[in-house]
Order: structure tokens, then sequence, then C-alpha cells
């Protein structure tokens, strides 16, 4: 579920979501690793989408990863990233092997490359914090 | 060979009918789906009563719960088989794999799929920007902002990475087919433009311009098909099912297994091993292009070039009318027309009018055989078919 209401979405955690998001709070960022097949995903979920096992551990991953692909938005979606025009957003390949997205800091349309080593960074939103990143 | 097998020349596509396209103020999904599938009964020559199986597809615009249930209460008809399908832009071809099942099986015999939605004209500002957001995950992509066209950038950013495709080439697949719509009077764009119009429209999301994205349309489409022994018997007689297949890979971009390779590759080679043809027995394509490098992309994977040289097969003008694989020669969802999950309608009903050689101008000469294909989601949902003028 998202949170509009404030402007920009704030996401809102859902059970399988919440140990995640919390970590985001205090700054790590979590990934879950099956305990039967060890296969790291992410997002977090109720099984290991490899085995279907449920029992998953979560942990602390590195925090940083390498752009897979990227944008440069200069339409915005809605008013709310109307100031942030132009905004970079990319698919990250996080060290420990999950890919998400998340949005770019640290770096302009000009120098943003795909292969480019990041790491993490936390941006406050509402109640939550939703990780960004930056060049390594 | 799989039992899948049986569906080839089974079943025929007998009437086939598009609405105008564009911006239809006043008409809504109901209206327009009965007026596309009243003209499609029209080109059958069959009454209301002779459809035994509906299937449409839900509006984006006026959702309803039991949208094919509506559709059959205002026409008046009373179907055996009646299914609202979901599959985004790939529902239209899932639809008739659908069909060609329920009618080889003998669940019913003669089916409507009719699609029609008003997104032109029908969305507030607001429902837009709600329809682009749930295309991404509400937790894990939606905070960031990034419209429907970024995702596709991703793909197109990592296919110029991987393989050193260009700018000129994805906006060669614009120019392309512009050219053909022009030469379609339904089109809803139809002004030829250049590689430069293309390269120096507003960037929307980087790679993409303007012109690399598609349209956004009031309008629809239907199709009628029965079991191929019958299709004799219609005024037109029948385009054939050779093939069909599916290929399913993610829901959402950030989970996609590859940027570059998409599950095109598993519904073609579905579709192409059913028919037991290969990609050089294709005389057309009409593909999914909502942005111009999904078409780099499903050119690679079903086979009509290598992966990697999509680029370089569309800028030397293989898939332009005259060339090796004309593609999208209605104009496709760039040029013609899109209306969302109606979109892909056309390219089926196109490629039912060039194998009937009813194309005039944008005729592609000694068409025997096409393939259709259209993807939904982000590169998610994949269908394959393979019509033909003969049953096989």
């Amino acid at each position: 579920m998202t949170d509009e209401i404030a402007g920009k979405p704030v996401p809102r955690p859902t059970e399988e979501t919440r140990d995640y998001w919390e970590g985001c709070r205090r700054g790590e960022l979590r990934l879950q690793r099956c305990s039967e097949c060890r296969r790291v995903q992410f997002p977090p979920r109720r099984f290991c989408s490899s085995c279907l096992c449920a029992r998953l551990e979560s942990f602390a991953a590195l925090g940083r990863g390498v752009i897979r692909s990227y944008s440069v938005v200069r339409h915005p979606l809605s008013p709310a990233f109307a100031g942030d025009v132009p905004y970079l957003v990319a698919l990250i390949q996080l060290a420990e092997g999950p890919t998400m997205m998340a949005g770019l800091r640290g770096c302009t349309p000009d120098t943003v490359a795909v292969g480019m080593a990041v790491e993490v960074e936390f941006e406050a939103r509402s109640e939550t914090h939703v990780p960004y990143f930056h060049p390594a | 060979m799989s039992r899948h097998s049986s569906l080839r020349g089974s079943v025929a596509i007998v009437g086939i009918g598009d609405t105008e396209v564009g911006l239809l103020p006043g008409r809504g999904t109901i209206d327009l789906t009965i007026e596309a599938a009243s003209r499609a009964l029209c080109d059958a020559g069959i009454d209301k009563s002779a459809i035994d199986g509906l299937i449409t597809s839900n509006s984006m615009v006026d959702p309803h719960m039991y949208h094919a249930e509506l559709v059959a209460q205002t026409m008046g008809i009373f179907p055996r088989h009646c299914l609202t399908l979901a599959a985004g832009g790939a529902g239209s071809f899932a639809a008739v794999q659908h069909a060609a099942a329920a009618i080889a099986t003998g669940l019913c015999d003669t089916v409507l799929i009719s699609s029609a939605d008003n997104l032109r004209t029908g969305l507030t500002r607001e429902q837009a920007a709600a329809q682009q957001s749930s295309t991404a995950d509400p937790q894990f992509e939606a905070p960031y902002g990034a419209p429907v066209p970024a995702f596709y950038a991703f793909i197109a950013r990592a296919h110029m990475h991987e393989y050193g495709t260009t700018p000129e080439q994805l906006a060669a697949v614009a120019v392309t087919t512009r050219r053909h719509a022009a030469l379609h009077p339904g089109a809803q764009k139809r002004a030829e433009i250049t590689v430069q119009d293309v390269l120096s429209s507003p960037l929307i999301a980087d790679p993409l311009h303007l012109l690399d994205c598609s349209l956004v349309s009031d309008g629809g489409a239907a199709v009628v098909l029965t079991r191929a022994d019958r299709a004799k018997d219609f005024p037109r007689g029948g385009v054939y099912l050779l093939g069909a297949g599916e290929g399913h890979s993610h829901e959402h971009i950030s989970q996609a297994p590859s940027l570059v390779a998409s599950a095109a590759r598993e519904s073609g080679e579905r579709a192409f091993a059913m028919a037991g043809l290969s990609p050089a027995d294709v005389h057309f394509a009409e593909l999914y292009d909502c942005f111009t490098p999904v078409v780099i992309v499903e050119l690679e994977d079903l086979g009509f070039c290598a992966k990697g040289e999509g680029g370089p097969f569309v800028e030397a003008g293989h898939t332009a009318l005259g060339g090796r694989l004309p593609t999208n020669t209605h104009g496709g969802l760039l040029s013609h027309s899109h209306s969302g999950h109606p979109g892909s309608m056309f390219a089926l009903t196109e490629a039912v009018v060039q194998l009937r050689g009813d194309a005039g101008a944008r005729q592609v000469a000694g068409a025997e055989i096409g393939l259709v294909h259209a993807q939904g989601g982000v590169l998610s949902s994949h269908c394959t078919l393979l019509l033909g003028r003969e049953r096989a």
C-alpha cells in the first residue's frame, strides 16, 4: 500500500516487509536468506521463491551494488516530484545478488553510467526511511 | 510434439471489426466493445445469436466486476462461455488461444473476442497518474516516482550498453512505423516523421523521447473465431490459427530475470513449434510497440535476427514495407492507436486484413503467414500467434 497524502509515495509496511522498513529506519538494508537453499532474495516475502521454504532469515546487506540500468525522468509521475526534475532512477544489482529499484543521489545525467558502483543512503520520508544510492 | 499441437489449424478467424480510433468523446468501454463486435459480426455475415462464447478485456477507465457479462447483457446474447481476460497488452492474443482451446474442445463453436476502452478522453488526470503508478510495486518501486516510460527506458539503456544499440536505431522504429500508418486511412497519426524529428522531440525518460512512446487513444476491435472446417461457409472465408504460445517471466521490472531478453523467446518458440514453422517462413509481423526498444527486443527474441542485432535490423530497413519482414503494417501502438488493453487487437485485425489481401497501399506482397506478438506489464507477459491464409 502507498500513502500519497503527504506528496511523494510513502511505503506502507505489511507483515512481510515490516522488518525491512524498520531496518531502513536504523540505516540498514536488510535482505532475506533461505535457511534451506541459502538463496538471497529481495523484496521480502513469506517464502523462498526458489524452494518455497518458509524458513527465511533476515540479515543486514553490505548496502553496495552496481547500476544495471538507469533512466533520467524528465516528466514526473506526480507534482510531488516536479521540484526534483530531472531525477535519476536506477536498477541496482546488490553485492548479494538481488536487484532493486532506487533513486540515485550524488550524480548527474552526465556522470551516471551502467556498471557504476554505488552504495546506499536513506532518505527520511514521513515516518519511514527510503533507500537511495550514491556513487561509492 | 505436445498435445497442444492439436490447436494447429483447428480454428479460423472469420470476422473482424475495428472502431474508429483517436479521440471519441462520450464513448465508453461497453459502447465501443459492442460497436467493434457488431462490425465483426457484420464482416462474418452472422447474427449475434450465433455467438456462444464471449471474451472481453476490462476497462482501465471504467472497470466492471463482470465486464464480459455486462457486454453480453447489453448485446442481448447468452453465451455458453463468458470470460473477462486480463494479461495486460498480451491479453488480446491470450484470448485467441483461450478461444481456440474452447472451440477445439467443444466448449463452444463460435467465439467473439471484443475489446475497447476510452483511455484518451475517459481518464481524468488523477486516474491517468494512478494507472501509471499501479504498474509499479507500491513499496519498492513507487517511492521513486518513475513513470512507465522510465521502466522501458531501463530496457533501452541496458540494450544500448550491452549491444551498442543507438538512439537513432530506436528512432528508426518510430519512423518506419509512422510511414506505415501514413498508408492506413484510420490511423491516429499519419504525418511522416524523420529520425531527427524523433531525436529532437522532448526527452520523457532518457533515452526515450516523446516519439519513442506510443499514443493514448480511444477505440477497440473485435474478431470472430470458429471451427476451421466451418470457415468456408463464411463470406470472407477464414484466416487460420497455426500456432500460439505464451511466456511469463515476472511482474515488476525490478524483478525481471533479464533487461535485454524477454519471455518472448519462450512464447515464440512455443508458437513456432505448434505451427511447425520457423521465423524464415513469416512474411510479416505485428509486434507490440508500446515503446520503440520493445520492438528491437522482440525481433531478437522471436528469432528474426540475432540477439543484439535488432537495432541494425530496423535501421537497415528490414521492417519496412518492401523489406525482409514488414512490421507493424497498420502503424502499431506508436502511430495507429493505443487504447490500453485493446491496443494489440488492431495488430490482430491488421494481420487478418493482410492475409486476406485487403490492405491496399500497405499490402505485403504474397502475405501468407503472419506473426503477431503482444506483451503486457513491463516485458512481463508475452503471447505469440502465427496466422495463415491456408489451414496448414
